[in-house]
C-alpha cells in the first residue's frame, strides 16, 4: 500500500497504580491532545469512501434495483447489492443469522441497508446513493407487538417471526395466593424506544491484505464475534478476516451486533482498495439496534403490612424485524421481572415479538432496565396503598445474601439491599434552590414564570442486574501477558480482544498486571484477533473476565519469574514485590531484570466464570446467572407543574461494587449510568409513527446536556463476592435501572399524577396520564 | 477552491476544497487534524468545536470556503512547547487528571469550549460552567468530573497568573 495507515498504536499506562488506586488512564493523553485515533480518523492514501442506501419504508417487496446510472457517474468505483455478496447472504448475532448483508427481496425496517457505493469522494458516493432506483412495492407495516402476541402466525414479518421468544416464570401457586391477599395494585406501564446515542458514529476501514482477506479497523465491542459473522458473508475463513479494535466512542450496546462491517469489507475487496465507512448521526439512528420498547401489565398482592405475596407480571418486547439479542433480552426481563424482592408465587410470561418497527437489540442494561420502571412504580403504588412510604415498602421485601430470585436462582453473595436502602435514606438533602436566578427553575433560563408552579418532589429507585453473560453460556476471555527486560526496564505488554469502548478497561488491565507482576512499565497492546476471544465489552463483565484473564495469565507469567529466580538463588521460598525478587526469610535478593536477563516470559490464559444454567422453559427456573448487583437511587427533582418541566436537583447513589478496583472509573460509570437513566426518564425516545422514526437526529433525539444532569452523592459499598477477581462486582450497568423509576417516582410525588410511561413527557405532567 | 487559512499557528494553503465542504471536513479530511470529531453535523453536540478568530465555534457549521485568511485553532494547537516536546495546556491536563474522559470522543470539543471558559472567566461558578459548556454532549461521564475538571484547571490556570 501507498502509506502508512493511521491506525491504533500500543498505549503505555502511565504513572504508578495497581488494583484499588486511581491511576491516569493509558489513552488519556491521546485523547485529551486530539490524536487518539478513533474509527472515524482512520485514513490511508487511496482509500475511497463507501456508502449505504438505505429503505425508506419499513416494509416493502424489492421489485427491481437499477444501479446503472450510480455506476456511470464519475469517481464511483463501485455499486454493489445482494447479488455481489460474496458468502452466505444472511448474518445475525447469538448464532440466529436472519438479517441480509443487504436487502434481497423486501425490506423489513426502515433504513435497513439496499446497496452499497464506493467512491473517491463522500459527497460523490451521496449523489450516487440518490441515482440507485430501486422499484418497492409498498406494504403495510406490522407494528403493533401485542397484536403479534395474538396472532403470530397471521403477523409473520419474516420466516421466524411472530414472537422471538416466550419465556414463562412459574413460582408458588398465583391463584391461590390471589384468593389470600389483603391489598391489591395494578399498572401497566410502557417504556419507549431509547437509544445508545454513543458521541463516535459507526466507522472503519477495511483494507484487502496479501492473504486475499481483508484488514479490519472498526469500533465494535467483541471483536472475535464480529469475525464469526463476518467470514461466512464474505465467503473467507475466519483466519483472513484480520480485526483490530478502532478507537470506539462509546458503545452502550449498540455496538454489539454489526453495522458497517461486512458492506467495508465487500467494497474493499471488490475495488482491492482501502475503503473508509463513517455514519453520520442520521445515519447512526438506523444503523444499530435500540434499546427494546416495553408494554408491561403488572399486578401484585400483598398482606395488609406490606409483604408480597404474588405478582403477575407481562411483559412484550418489540424486537423489530430481526432476532439480534432479543432472546437473552426476553431471558433477562423474564428472570429480573420483579426486581430483587422476595415473592412467594410469581407468574411472569415476557414475550419478545417481530414488527416492522426499528431493529432493537443491546443496550446498557439489556432487559432490566424495562422491568425496573415497571416493579419499581408497583412498590411505589403497593407503598401507598398499604400506607408505608418508599424506603419501608423495600426494605421490607428486599432480598438478602440467601434469598430467591424468581427463577429460583439463591443469591449466594452479599446482597445489603435493605441496608443500602437505610443507608440513600440518611444522605443529606439538597437545600431549595433560589428561584430569583432563573437558571435555578425548571426550564432554566427559558422559564417565563417566577416559579410559581414549582413544586418539590422526592423518590426512591432500586434495580438488580445480573453481570456477565448468563443462562448456560460459554462464557470466557482470553489474556496474553509477556514480560521481558526492554532498555533496561522490566515491561510488562498485555494483549486481549478486549474492547476498550470507554469504560476504562485499558487502565485496569494495567493495574491488574501491575498488581500481580509488582513491576511498573506496563504496555497495552491494540486488541485484534490475533489473540484468543475475550467475549464482549457488555453485561458489565469485561473488569470480571478480561481483568481476570489477565490476572491469571500474569499468575502464570509471576510462576515463570519465580522459577527462574528458585534457579538462580538456589531457593524456594520467593515472592515479587515492587519490582524485586524477595525471599520470605532473606528479603530482597535482587530485581526482576537481574532474574529476566534476556529471557522472555509469555503466557496465554482463559477465565470462565462459574457455569450457569440456561432457564425452564415452562418454569423459567434454573441458575441462570453467575453474578448480580444492586444499585440503590434517590432523586430529588423540581417540577413546574403548571409548564410540565423538571428539573433534576439531586441524584443520590448506594451501590455495591464489591471492590473498587479503580475509584474514579468506577464513580465515571456511576455517573454516566445514572445520567442514560435520567434520559430515559424525562427526554429520550426514538418516537415512531406506522414504523417509521421520526427523530433521527440530535436536533430532535434530545439526550442530557451538562444543564440536565445534577450534582450526584455516591455511597460506594465494598462486599467482595468471593467467585470474582479481587471480589469485584460489575458495576457499569446498575445505575442506568434504579435512577429511572427514581427520578419518575420523584416526579409523582410532586405532580400525583400516575405516569405509567417513559420518557415523562410535559403533556403528561399538566395533563395526566 | 484554494484555501489560505492559519491553523494552529501555520499558515496553510488548502487545495482541491469543495465549495460544500465545512471547515470540519477540510480540518480533518484534508489537512491531517482530525482531533476535531463529526458527532452530529447540526451544531447539537459541540464534538468539532475550535476556536474561530478566537471565538468557540462549531467547525461542522462553518463551511471551509468561509475561513479564507482567518485564524483557525483546534484541540491539536492548545498544548506548548516544540513539536515532540509539547506540554499539556493545564485544561487537558485537567481533564486527563480528573476522569472527565472516558471514550473521550466529546473530549476535544469540551475542552476547547471550556479553554475558552477560563480564558475569559478565570473563576467560574458551577453555574457559569454549566452554561458554558451547555452544548457539548457528553454520553459517558454524566459530567460530574468534567465540571471537576474545569474547577481544577480553572484554580491552577488563577495560581500560576
Amino acid at each position: 500500500m501507498a502509506s502508512p495507515v493511521k491506525t491504533p498504536g500500543h498505549v503505555a499506562a502511565p504513572g504508578l497504580g495497581g488494583v484499588g488506586e486511581s491511576p491516569l488512564r493509558p489513552d488519556g493523553t491521546l485523547k485529551v491532545a486530539g490524536e487518539f485515533a478513533y474509527a472515524s480518523d482512520l485514513w490511508m492514501d487511496g482509500m475511497l469512501w463507501g456508502a449505504t442506501l438505505r429503505s425508506p419504508h419499513p416494509r416493502a417487496l424489492i421489485r427491481s434495483i437499477d444501479i446503472g446510472p450510480a455506476l456511470a457517474l464519475p469517481g464511483v468505483r463501485a455499486v454493489l447489492t445482494h447479488e455481489d455478496v460474496p458468502g452466505r447472504k444472511m448474518f445475525g448475532i447469538d448464532h440466529t443469522e436472519d438479517q441480509p448483508v443487504l436487502a434481497i427481496d423486501q425490506v423489513r425496517h426502515q433504513g435497513e441497508p439496499v446497496a452499497l457505493v464506493a467512491a473517491d469522494h463522500p459527497e460523490t458516493a451521496r449523489r450516487a446513493m440518490e441515482k440507485i432506483s430501486v422499484g418497492y412495492e409498498v406494504l403495510e407495516p406490522i407494528t403493533d407487538p401485542r397484536a403479534v402476541i395474538a396472532d403470530p402466525d397471521g403477523l409473520k414479518v419474516q420466516d421466524l417471526g411472530g414472537i422471538t421468544r416466550h419465556q414463562p416464570v412459574r413460582v408458588g401457586d398465583v391463584a391461590a395466593a390471589k384468593a389470600g391477599a389483603e391489598v391489591v395494585v395494578a399498572g401497566e406501564y410502557e417504556v419507549g424506544i431509547q437509544d445508545q446515542a454513543f458521541l463516535g458514529p459507526e466507522s472503519g476501514l477495511a483494507i484487502p491484505s496479501d492473504d486475499g482477506g481483508v484488514d479490519l479497523y472498526v469500533s465494535t465491542q467483541w471483536i472475535h464475534n464480529d469475525v464469526k459473522q463476518i467470514a461466512p458473508c464474505l465467503g473467507l475463513p475466519e483466519e483472513r478476516v484480520h480485526m483490530t479494535l478502532a478507537g470506539v466512542g462509546g458503545a452502550f450496546g449498540g455496538r454489539e451486533d454489526l453495522s458497517m462491517q461486512i458492506h467495508a469489507a465487500m467494497l474493499a475487496l471488490h475495488t482491492g482498495r482501502p475503503v473508509k465507512m463513517s455514519y453520520n448521526r442520521y445515519e447512526s439512528f438506523f444503523g444499530h439496534v435500540h434499546r427494546h420498547p416495553a408494554l408491561m401489565r403488572y399486578e401484585y398482592g400483598a398482606t395488609a403490612d406490606g409483604r408480597l405475596l404474588y405478582a403477575d407480571v407481562e411483559i412484550v418486547l418489540d424486537g423489530g424485524a430481526y432476532t439480534s439479542s432479543t432472546k437473552n433480552v426476553v431471558g433477562n426481563a423474564a428472570s429480573l421481572g420483579v426486581g430483587p424482592y422476595e415473592i412467594p408465587n410469581i407468574r411472569i410470561d415476557a414475550y419478545g415479538v417481530y414488527t416492522n418497527n426499528p431493529p432493537c437489540g443491546a443496550m446498557r442494561g439489556f432487559g432490566a432496565v424495562q422491568a425496573c420502571f415497571a416493579y419499581e412504580s408497583m412498590m411505589d403504588r403497593l407503598g401507598a396503598a398499604c400506607g408505608l412510604g418508599p424506603v419501608e415498602i423495600r426494605r421490607r421485601n428486599a432480598v438478602s445474601q440467601g434469598s430467591r430470585l424468581a427463577t429460583g436462582q439463591v443469591i449466594e453473595s452479599p446482597a445489603p439491599l435493605a441496608d443500602m436502602l437505610t443507608r440513600l435514606e440518611a444522605m443529606p438533602m439538597p437545600p431549595p434552590l433560589d428561584p430569583s436566578d432563573l437558571r435555578n427553575l425548571p426550564g432554566g433560563v427559558s422559564q417565563t414564570t417566577h416559579g410559581e408552579g414549582v413544586v418539590r418532589g422526592v423518590g426512591y429507585g432500586v434495580g438488580i442486574k445480573n453481570i456477565c453473560f448468563s443462562e448456560g453460556f460459554d462464557d470466557y476471555a482470553t489474556a496474553r501477558v509477556r514480560l521481558e527486560v526492554i532498555g533496561g526496564e522490566a515491561t510488562v505488554l498485555v494483549h486481549t480482544a478486549a474492547a476498550e469502548v470507554g469504560q476504562g478497561l485499558v487502565t485496569i488491565q494495567a493495574q491488574v498486571a501491575r498488581t500481580e507482576l509488582g513491576v511498573q512499565k506496563v504496555t497495552i497492546a491494540p486488541a485484534d484477533n490475533r489473540v484468543g476471544d475475550a467475549g464482549s465489552s457488555s453485561a458489565s463483565r469485561q473488569s470480571y473476565m478480561s481483568g481476570g484473564a489477565v490476572k491469571a495469565a500474569c499468575e502464570a507469567v509471576r510462576a515463570g519469574l519465580l522459577a527462574l529466580a528458585a534457579r538462580r538463588f538456589g531457593r524456594t521460598d520467593l515472592a515479587v514485590a515492587g519490582g524485586k525478587i524477595v525471599s520470605r526469610a532473606d528479603g530482597v535478593l535482587g530485581t526482576v531484570e537481574d532474574v529476566l536477563g534476556d529471557a522472555v516470559i509469555e503466557e496465554t490464559r482463559e477465565y470462565r466464570h462459574r457455569p450457569t444454567t440456561a432457564m425452564d422453559p415452562v418454569t423459567g427456573q434454573g441458575r441462570s446467572h453467575t453474578q448480580l448487583a444492586l444499585c440503590v437511587h434517590r432523586a430529588v427533582v423540581d417540577v413546574d407543574v403548571d409548564l410540565g418541566l423538571v428539573k433534576v436537583v439531586e441524584l443520590a447513589a448506594v451501590q455495591d461494587v464489591g471492590k473498587i478496583i479503580n475509584r474514579t472509573g468506577v464513580e465515571g460509570q456511576i455517573h454516566g449510568g445514572s445520567a442514560q437513566g435520567l434520559g430515559l426518564a424525562v427526554m429520550e425516545e426514538i418516537v415512531l409513527s406506522d414504523g417509521l422514526v421520526r427523530n433521527p437526529s440530535f436536533t430532535d433525539y434530545l439526550i442530557p446536556t451538562i444543564l440536565d444532569m445534577p450534582p450526584m452523592r455516591l455511597d460506594i459499598l465494598e462486599n467482595p463476592d468471593p467467585e470474582a477477581p479481587y471480589g469485584l462486582r460489575g458495576a457499569g450497568e446498575p445505575p442506568t435501572l434504579s435512577s429511572t423509576p427514581a427520578i419518575v417516582a420523584a416526579i409523582r410525588a410532586a405532580t400525583r399524577r400516575a405516569l405509567a410511561r417513559v420518557p415523562v413527557r410535559p403533556e403528561h405532567i399538566v395533563q395526566g396520564s | 477552491m484554494r484555501v489560505n487559512v492559519t491553523v494552529n499557528g501555520s499558515h496553510e494553503v488548502v487545495d482541491e476544497v469543495w465549495e460544500g465542504e465545512s471547515l470540519l471536513y477540510m480540518l480533518r479530511e484534508r489537512m491531517g487534524l482530525p482531533g476535531s470529531k463529526n458527532a452530529c453535523e447540526q451544531g447539537e453536540c459541540g464534538s468539532c468545536t475550535v476556536y474561530l478568530d478566537g471565538v468557540p465555534a462549531c467547525a461542522c457549521l462553518v463551511a471551509a470556503g468561509q475561513v479564507g485568511g482567518r485564524d483557525v485553532r483546534t484541540v491539536e494547537g492548545l498544548a506548548e512547547g516544540p513539536p515532540g516536546d509539547e506540554r499539556l495546556d493545564p485544561v487537558q491536563e485537567a481533564f486527563l487528571e480528573t476522569g472527565a474522559v472516558q471514550c473521550g470522543f466529546c473530549t476535544p470539543g469540551l475542552i476547547v469550549q471550556a479553554h475558552d471558559l477560563i480564558g475569559r472567566n478565570p473563576a467560574p461558578t458551577d453555574a457559569e460552567i454549566r452554561e458554558a459548556l451547555a452544548g457539548n454532549l457528553c454520553r459517558c461521564t454524566g459530567y460530574e468530573k468534567i465540571l471537576d475538571a474545569v474547577r481544577l484547571a480553572a484554580e491552577r490556570t488563577a495560581a500560576a497568573s
